[in-house]
């Protein structure tokens, strides 16, 4: 089936919307009608209703050549936001090789790669680009191998280098984060760059996952999902840019709540690398607004709770405080009471 | 859910290159190509040797880059427990086997500015796969690699021939000629990271030289597969499945409870990666702790032990299994 991509933006008039299509497949992290952190690691398997992003293992959706835009003004305004430490150039091209064969598996019509020894052929048509080039030879690609694909690629992407019993932030893509900073936390191990999560540490989460991670294998991917709100459909909330969108969350009112405050969903997957045995962190974002999510009447319940109740620790961590009584209130009113069944898939 | 990835295989040249070492060629039965690896990586491979599973790890010494085949290269040990004479013995071109996907728990630092290996015996097929990794990728490399007798030293002459008499030394105990180990590790570049394979008296000489040299632990390396020794039988009492079993003298835990068709988790079977940590609920004896995972302080407190190599000395233990 063929996508049709949308032309929107991510800032200023911020035109971005899902299809009805689109808001269906929304991965809506909440299995319950509660939250709190866990390691909630799945194999990343092929699963879920079709066209949900379980069913390909890269999903691309309708949002793909915008954010490919908007991702490209990013890097004009600060090319900080791309960073890979001169020892990964093996996981570069470990990476450039996954992003490039997962798309041409799961979206033949889109894109397609040919192999004929080291000459590989690459062809992206959402984005009109033909690409030959040498698999090995950075200089045949116009960019690094890992920011070339990743400029092709929605989500961000981290590469994780393993040694020393731990794992370090050592190469990453990242301009639709979450505020946290690529630049800061280059060349952090995972204890370090998870330093600021509240509550987490104390219940030994964080030592799990490393655990978990450092043994992660081949072909044998995981996924979780992560969330937080974001105020206007804005991809880049980093705290580079603070400035520009911190103020945004004052802006909430009863009135503008629908279309103003979106639930932030990351589909993060963890990819062993074959060459450089480092780890691809990928961190795909989805956005969903709130009169979207209320066109899902289980969610629309599921949400409301999950939001009245949360912990004030993960409140004021994931940055609620100043909008949540107001779209806690706004969403009551679509909130009737009833159980809501178990998963995350609509009913 | 459990995502089975092994493959496969069909043997497809056995190959003699030493005195008691057997070179294993394998491509998959479904003809898709092999995984590419990362150098230092090993593979599990699983064996029907007369009625009884064995799945032994593995180091593949093929090229990396190599998708058609892997290969190992396995030692003939007579006194073990049957792994390697079942290879070496029972095996032929055609048959079939299973094996894992590679997994590396001795990968190479990329950061390093130069790499220098010290190999013994058998411990030199992950560094093959490494060197032609890193020849590939423009890495500083040299080999030190310790033999019996030149007839008893597997690809000594070919590693020569390909990476040169400046970057593979060749050590031979039936000449009298030893790795200088003391004067190599005092006269190495900053940044260079030391990578040692073989006997345990092999790499606890060299790690032991290299720390009295004060070289950062984190430029250190060594793999040691550790064959779950054998010991006496005893009876193991699995908490979370309602059963009992008898360890033989040569099986180990892990072993014991597969033949049982109770899936436990794995992955190296020597002893290193973890995987396998399982809780003990009681035990009526001492364990013998051979892994080199677990802490000492917990390898003391008893309340964990790594069933692919560990067991006991005493009548039974019970397992949160």
């Amino acid at each position: 089936m063929s996508i049709v991509f949308k032309k929107e933006t991510f800032r200023d008039d911020f035109t971005f919307r899902n299809s009805p299509s689109t808001i269906k497949r929304f991965p809506f992290p909440f299995h319950e009608d509660k939250y709190m952190y866990s390691v909630n690691m799945e194999p990343h398997v092929s699963a879920g209703p079709e066209d949900h992003p379980y069913n390909k293992l890269i999903d691309v959706d309708e949002h793909f050549v915008s954010e490919m835009e908007d991702r490209a003004k990013v890097l004009k305004e600060d090319p900080l936001r791309y960073q890979a430490l001169p020892h990964m150039m093996t996981a570069q091209w470990d990476t450039l090789e996954l992003l490039m064969e997962q798309q041409a598996l799961g979206y033949p019509e889109h894109f397609s790669l040919t192999k004929a020894g080291d000459k590989w052929h690459w062809i992206n048509k959402p984005m009109g680009i033909d690409q030959h080039f040498i698999f090995g030879d950075a200089s045949t690609l116009p960019f690094e191998p890992m920011e070339y694909i990743t400029r092709q690629a929605q989500g961000d992407f981290c590469i994780v280098d393993q040694r020393d019993n731990q794992l370090w932030m050592d190469a990453g893509m990242v301009t639709t984060q979450a505020d946290w900073s690529l630049d800061f936390d280059l060349g952090m191990n995972f204890m370090e760059w998870h330093g600021p999560v509240p509550l987490a540490h104390q219940i030994g989460v964080f030592d799990r996952a490393l655990k978990f991670l450092l043994n992660m294998q081949l072909g044998k991917p995981v996924r979780r999902l992560n969330w937080t709100m974001t105020i206007n459909p804005r991809l880049d909330t980093s705290p580079e840019n603070y400035h520009k969108w911190g103020t945004d969350r004052a802006t909430v009112t009863p009135k503008n709540v629908g279309d103003k405050v979106h639930l932030r969903c990351e589909l993060q997957s963890l990819w062993r690398l074959p060459r450089s045995n480092a780890i691809l962190f990928v961190i795909r974002c989805y956005l969903l607004k709130m009169e979207e999510l209320v066109t899902v009447p289980k969610w629309a319940r599921r949400f409301h709770r999950v939001l009245r109740d949360l912990p004030p620790e993960l409140i004021d961590y994931k940055g609620l405080t100043r909008f949540r009584p107001t779209t806690v209130e706004w969403l009551s009113k679509y909130d009737d009471g009833k159980a809501t069944s178990s998963g995350i898939y609509p009913d | 859910m459990t995502v089975n990835t092994e493959m496969p295989v069909r043997v497809t040249h056995i190959t003699k290159v030493a005195d008691a070492v057997k070179r294993f060629r394998f491509q998959r039965v479904d003809g898709q190509p092999m995984p590419v690896f990362s150098g230092g990586a090993h593979v599990v491979v699983s064996m029907r040797d007369n009625g009884i599973l064995r799945r032994n790890p593995y180091s593949l010494m093929s090229s990396p880059a190599n998708r058609s085949a892997f290969e190992i290269s396995v030692l003939r040990v007579e006194k073990s427990r049957g792994g390697s004479v079942f290879l070496h013995d029972k095996l032929k071109v055609g048959d079939q086997l299973v094996v894992s996907q590679p997994v590396n728990l001795f990968p190479y630092d990329h950061r390093g500015k130069k790499h220098i290996f010290f190999a013994g015996g058998i411990g030199i097929t992950p560094f093959m796969a490494m060197m032609d990794q890193m020849s590939l990728e423009n890495q500083a490399f040299e080999l030190h690699y310790a033999v019996r007798t030149r007839s008893h030293g597997a690809y000594w002459k070919d590693l020569v021939d390909r990476y040169g008499a400046h970057r593979v030394k060749i050590y031979c105990d039936s000449e009298k000629l030893f790795i200088p180990t003391a004067d190599l590790i005092a006269n190495q570049p900053l940044g260079t990271h030391l990578y040692v394979c073989g006997p345990k008296g092999m790499i606890d000489g060299v790690m032991k030289q290299a720390r009295l040299d004060g070289w950062p632990s984190q430029n250190l390396h060594s793999e040691e597969f550790l064959a779950p020794p054998p010991g006496e039988p005893f009876i193991i009492k699995l908490a979370k499945s309602n059963k009992t079993l008898e360890v033989h003298s040569h099986q180990s835990i892990l072993e014991a409870v597969e033949a049982a068709g109770i899936d436990a988790p794995y992955m190296c079977r020597g002893g290193a990666c973890g995987q396998c940590e399982t809780n003990v609920v009681a035990c009526s004896g001492s364990i013998e702790h051979h892994d080199i995972f677990l802490e000492p302080a917990d390898k003391a407190a008893g309340k964990k032990i790594m069933i692919c190599v560990s067991r006991i000395n005493g009548a039974d233990i019970t397992l949160d299994l």
